[in-house]
């Protein structure tokens, strides 16, 4: 037992170091592009961490999570681009200007994602199992196409940013810097979901995922508990949207289409479900491979496709299944 | 004698052309262990789902120590006293043992919106815990997943969670079911102790368990009462014989 949790937090160290280090060994190593690859990996684990906390621990599984995502990009986005015209966000009944600073854009960006989660959970989180799939990935759905429909913010074609958030004593445009700041962000949500597994909170939603009604029955209003989480899973995956329109400078639909949803869940499944640390190791290998593989063929998918397979038969808890050992599955 | 702490009236509930119950009414006194017998079939389990909120019925009101709680939802019924342990067991398999029972203890300590402490080392439920794994007896199995225990284990802890809401009228539904002769002793020797503390109401096929153990008996026949007494009285009832015990020769 005790070799097996040693194992783990070798693991979990080695990781984190390998992250603290990276941009020193990638400027090393004469890649600095590799940081904004680490970058986008962060940004991404954050979001599959986020849907984790509902799929393995809550034992939802949503299509929709790129909504939440989407939208924390768009925010960003759309509060830079009325800063960068010199217009109002909203001129009645008060007046609220734009702004391209990463200390009022980004809690924007949790806030209005965690609000859509509470919206899209309140009403799916009246299902299960398969029903509960559809609607949120008719939520999502509904929400790209509105955004594909929203002319003045780009439609189709998006929106770029004029430059990255600013951020006192940092300058978010210097991709180390940037780096950091995921990394930073990546870490405490990290600390803060996986004392939130083993808290008393956790223990409710990790009971309703066997079993909801003998939840109900000892006394839980499920729902309640439920509709929290997904809300928490919400705002944290806005707050990873809100990363990436930074280091892409860039939003599109695109980041809310129900594949993107696909893409996190991926992430997760390969990375092992309920483990928290796994969907950080899932983004890192999906992120990596399709990079590397997309170098050689650009029918990528064709190979990942089958790797995911085994993966997803073979072992129970992903990539973090096998490097950690099969212990708790949590903590 | 004392008010009723459960009161049922005129209870029925149909599924389609099924009558599962059929104008029952029971009540049942604080302190006793009250029985439910009846053939397969009898409506027992629909009966204790109705009581519990798992089902809610067509006709007839359930009082729970004066409350009409016919429509409670089934959440708020495990506040004011119910608790039940199911025929099937439902402890939460991919969970520690002492995980299943915390859960159990902290649906009474208010709400779970906690989100910073490890719910297992919070000392003051640590001590519920703790008593409540030594009273079924699972001490040594604390940090195995419930879904390795042994069938007898399970209910062991089915009960011990039942048991650890602190329940005014405790609902037992087939406890004995699938247990080894050991194990049946064992559950009938906790089941008395816990008469000390709470209400029992049960359901059971075991007929010796529940000659030895109840108070009062209620024979239910296609979700009909037949006859409400004492073992004695049950024992003698010429139609409970005919209707469920059979002749004597064949009385399990």
């Amino acid at each position: 037992m005790s070799s097996r949790f040693d194992r783990k937090k070798l693991c979990l160290s080695f990781g984190a170091i390998l992250l603290i280090l990276l941009p020193m060994l990638a400027s090393l190593c004469g890649e600095p592009y590799l940081i904004s690859l680490a970058s986008r990996i962060l940004i991404y684990a954050l979001a599959a961490v986020s849907l984790d906390l509902i799929l393995g621990y809550g034992g939802l599984v949503s299509l929709g999570h790129a909504a939440f995502f989407g939208i924390g990009a768009y925010m960003v986005a759309i509060l830079a681009h009325h800063d960068f015209e010199g217009t109002a966000l909203i001129s009645w009944p008060l007046t609220v200007p734009g702004s391209d600073s990463a200390l009022i854009a980004w809690p924007a960006a949790v806030l209005c994602s965690g609000l859509l989660a509470a919206i899209i959970g309140a009403l799916s989180l009246r299902t299960t199992g398969m029903h509960f799939i559809m609607i949120t990935l008719a939520f999502a759905q509904m929400l790209f196409y509105f955004f594909v429909g929203l002319e003045s913010y780009g439609g189709d074609d998006g929106l770029t940013l004029f430059s990255r958030n600013t951020l006192p004593h940092f300058d978010l445009s210097d991709d180390t810097q940037f780096y950091y700041v995921c990394l930073v962000l990546l870490f405490v949500f990290l600390l803060l979901a996986s004392r939130l597994v083993v808290s008393r909170f956790g223990l409710v939603i990790r009971g309703c995922r066997e079993n909801d009604k003998r939840m109900q029955s000892l006394g839980f209003p499920t729902y309640r508990y439920k509709l929290l989480c997904f809300m928490i899973a919400g705002a944290a995956s806005g707050l990873a949207g809100a990363l990436i329109a930074n280091q892409i400078e860039y939003v599109s639909p695109g980041l809310m289409h129900w594949t993107r949803s696909g893409v996190i869940l991926v992430m997760v499944l390969l990375g092992g479900t309920g483990t928290l640390y796994g969907p950080v190791l899932g983004a890192a290998a999906f992120l990596l491979l399709e990079e590397i593989l997309s170098i050689y063929t650009e029918h990528w998918m064709l190979y990942f496709g089958p790797l995911l397979i085994l993966v997803v038969l073979f072992a129970r808890h992903g990539l973090y299944g096998i490097l950690a050992g099969k212990g708790k599955r949590y903590g | 004698m004392a008010e009723p702490l459960l009161r049922i009236d005129k209870l029925s509930k149909n599924f389609g052309s099924i009558v599962a119950s059929q104008g029952v009414s029971l009540e049942v006194f604080p302190g006793e262990i009250h029985a439910l017998i009846g053939p397969n079939g009898a409506g027992k389990t629909t009966l204790l789902n109705q009581i519990a909120g798992d089902l809610v019925p067509d006709s007839g009101q359930i009082f729970f120590d004066g409350h009409d709680i016919t429509r409670l939802p089934l959440y708020q019924r495990s506040h004011l006293g119910l608790a039940r342990s199911y025929q099937i067991t439902s402890v939460f398999p991919q969970l520690s043992v002492e995980e299943n029972l915390l859960l159990a203890i902290q649906a009474q300590r208010g709400h779970s919106f906690r989100f910073w402490r490890r719910g297992l080392s919070i000392p003051e439920l640590r001590d519920d815990l703790e008593s409540s794994l030594e009273r079924v007896g699972l001490s040594e199995r604390a940090e195995m997943s419930a879904c390795n225990l042994s069938h007898g284990e399970k209910k062991q802890l089915e009960v011990g969670m039942a048991l650890a809401c602190n329940p005014r009228l405790l609902l037992l539904d087939e406890p004995m079911a699938g247990m080894g002769p050991g194990g049946t002793v064992e559950l009938s020797k906790l089941i008395r102790r816990l008469k000390e503390k709470t209400t029992i109401l049960l359901v059971e096929h075991d007929m010796e368990t529940i000659f030895a153990l109840a108070d009062r008996i209620t024979v239910l026949v296609y979700g009909e009462v037949v006859t409400t007494g004492t073992a004695e009285e049950i024992r003698s009832n010429a139609i409970v014989r005919h209707a469920y015990l059979g002749d004597e020769d064949e009385a399990c």
